[in-house]
């Protein structure tokens, strides 16, 4: 969560700073104690991870090393998209690991499918699979029909949608028009819980006990969690659309710091350790983005424009 | 014994399942009703969890089947209709198409759509869908128009490891008859002359094949030699062969079924003017589908097409240029 929250710190003071990052720059602050929950529960190289815009904590508790974020927001060719995408489009699918498109929804059959093909070869075993959305991608058609094709097909995936209140700048009153989003689970025919999403130990438990069904062959679970986004859609947003009452309100808890309080609280760690551990996490990123920085940004001319893998059947170019 | 178009791809799909334990088919209906048109009858008796039937979900069919890819599996998806694959669409174009591209991993998967139309079959049942795909990189579109393409052609496009839209032609199902599947011609990628000609080409592909070469019977009885090329792929597009064969005739007709606005006809008539213009001896023609939804009743849906005697028509204009 901290690695998280410094390393997007760092991202957005090098999209405001310019020039160095092309495009945008899309931050979890604040869904990082319900992203990291789910992504501590997987297993890289056993279970699928389809993550979405606001998952770099949950995409480094997976297991992405963050030199993959760097390299993908800087475009370097050396990064897992080579400058052929960028930012939060990226992931390494072989090793479950999927790159999502922007088109809310569209993973979810995606990593279903893995799954689906592993039962198919025998090799399903007790992995499973998860994939994140928030309040306006649950509008999507592409998300009915990936929940209700894995629900037919009782696959064991995480459904992960952090109602974080806004769609870009659409309020939720907007987007659906049940009482809560997890009423939705039961039409599905699957199992659905809330959880405080501001609050690590109950994202914790939550996801626990998700993932541990899932493994059981208790098909597709749904994990609502209620938070709000700390953050504009991007760093170009300022989020002026968001009410004071509600950056006032519950949802609005920075789950960093609760997850801070917490430890403290408990005895686990002094103001001094997280300072200490704050230090490290900074050096750490400084030092990724500084060794990026130095490494070659994509040749044109080396490229080979071939978006088949068989080379064979790529035409010509036919230009004038 | 004979074999029909359909029974060929019926049996390509036994074949390929046979062949290879990754292959599975999932699609609407394909299981014990064996589809739709029959093209998977009795598949899943053959090969038990193997044939799947799909809830009617376009868009998490294809999202499935490129999930099941990248883990390893070869799924052949079973549109009902071509023109449902526009559910599908996103799927196709924006995450089949640009994995290998973004990732590095190839996305091995085979979209078979019953293509074209069928009297009485009206806008929704009917649709080619060959050009809007051809647009997007990183698909493969293969338009057979024999038996022996549809069978051979469809077990190539499964063991290619990359996305293929299979278009298969449903007017073909139960006209277009073999005695047997000859042995494999030609690859992906390489277009066949028909029938060999040195008056005028016709460039075409699928079920425009066959009433090209009816239309250079016609012209046959008038003197005239007509060259068909088949395109068999329409991506790649073999624009060798389309420029070997108007260097023969010096004039070209393109010819298609479906709608005219850009498209396959279009893009055969872009490559010959930039590439060949020096080899044409008349301006080129086009011949599609009118621009309007396909209609229902067959009076009209015989107009809507291309047919026998506009084709004969449009090549008697060309000689005369």
């Amino acid at each position: 969560m901290l690695l998280s929250r410094v390393l997007e710190e760092k991202l957005g003071s090098l999209y405001r700073a310019g020039g160095r990052i092309v495009g945008g720059v899309y931050l979890g602050k604040g869904q990082e104690a319900f992203s990291a929950a789910l992504g501590v529960q997987l297993r890289k190289g056993k279970d699928i991870y389809g993550p979405l815009i606001r998952d770099q904590a949950g995409r480094i508790a997976f297991g992405e090393p963050i030199i993959d974020t760097v390299r993908t927001y800087l475009g370097a060719v050396t990064g897992p998209m080579r400058g052929r995408d960028g930012n939060i489009h990226r992931g390494r699918p072989k090793e479950g690991h999927m790159a999502m498109i922007s088109h809310l929804g569209s993973l979810l059959s995606v990593v279903a499918g893995g799954l689906f093909a592993r039962r198919l070869a025998g090799t399903l075993a007790d992995s499973i699979g998860a994939t994140s959305i928030g309040d306006g991608g649950t509008s999507t058609g592409a998300f009915h029909e990936g929940l209700n094709m894995a629900a037919v097909e009782k696959l064991p995936i995480i459904v992960s949608i952090a109602n974080n209140q806004y769609a870009y700048s659409t309020p939720n009153t907007r987007q659906y028009a049940c009482e809560n989003l997890v009423d939705r689970a039961a039409g599905y025919g699957i199992e659905g819980v809330t959880v405080d999403a501001t609050d690590l130990a109950s994202c914790l438990k939550a996801f626990r006990a998700a993932t541990a069904r899932a493994r059981a062959g208790g098909g597709p679970q749904m994990i609502v969690g209620t938070l709000l986004r700390l953050a504009g859609h991007g760093e170009h947003d300022d989020a002026s659309y968001i009410p004071d009452t509600k950056r006032q309100g519950p949802s609005a808890r920075d789950c960093l710091q609760v997850a801070e309080d917490f430890a403290r609280d408990r005895g686990w760690m002094s103001s001094a350790d997280l300072r200490e551990l704050n230090e490290e996490v900074r050096r750490n990123v400084d030092q990724t983005v500084s060794k990026v920085s130095k490494e070659p940004a994509p040749d044109p001319f080396k490229e080979n424009w071939q978006a088949l893998s068989c080379a064979e059947l790529v035409e010509g170019q036919h230009e004038a | 014994m004979s074999i029909t178009y359909l029974e060929a791809i019926r049996e390509a799909q036994y074949e390929a399942l046979r062949e290879d334990p990754s292959v599975f088919l999932y699609g609407q209906d394909i299981a014990t009703f064996g589809g739709a048109f029959k093209a998977t009858k009795n598949l899943s008796k053959e090969f038990p969890n193997r044939v799947f039937d799909a809830p009617i979900s376009e868009d998490a069919m294809v999202g499935m089947a490129i999930g099941a890819a990248v883990e390893g599996a070869r799924p052949i998806i079973e549109m009902q209709f071509a023109d449902f694959s526009s559910i599908g669409f996103n799927q196709i174009v924006n995450q089949a198409a640009t994995l290998f591209w973004r990732t590095n991993v190839p996305c091995p998967i085979t979209i078979r759509l019953p293509s074209g139309g069928t009297a009485g079959s009206g806008p929704f049942h009917s649709q080619s869908m060959e050009a809007i795909y051809a647009h997007y990189p990183g698909l493969v579109i293969v338009t057979p128009a024999t038996v022996e393409d549809a069978y051979w052609m469809l077990l190539d496009s499964v063991k290619l490891n990359d996305p293929v839209i299979f278009c298969e032609h449903k007017f073909l199902y139960y006209h277009l008859k073999a005695d047997q599947i000859g042995d494999r011609e030609l690859p992906i990628g390489k277009a066949r002359i028909a029938r060999p000609g040195r008056h005028a080409t016709i460039v075409t592909y699928s079920a425009m094949v066959h009433e090209a070469l009816r239309a250079a019977e016609e012209l046959q009885l008038d003197g005239y030699q007509i060259e068909v090329v088949d395109l068999r792929s329409v991506k790649p597009m073999d624009t060798d062969t389309i420029l070997a064969s108007v260097a023969r005739t010096g004039r070209l007709l393109a010819l298609g079924e479906a709608f005219p606005w850009g498209g396959v006809t279009a893009e055969i008539i872009a490559r010959v003017t930039t590439d060949g213009f020096h080899l044409l001896d008349a301006p080129p023609m086009r011949l599609n589908s009118k621009d309007t939804p396909i209609p229902y009743h067959p009076n009209l849906w015989k107009s809507h097409r291309p047919t026998t005697s506009t084709i004969a028509a449009a090549l008697r204009r060309l000689l005369r240029n």
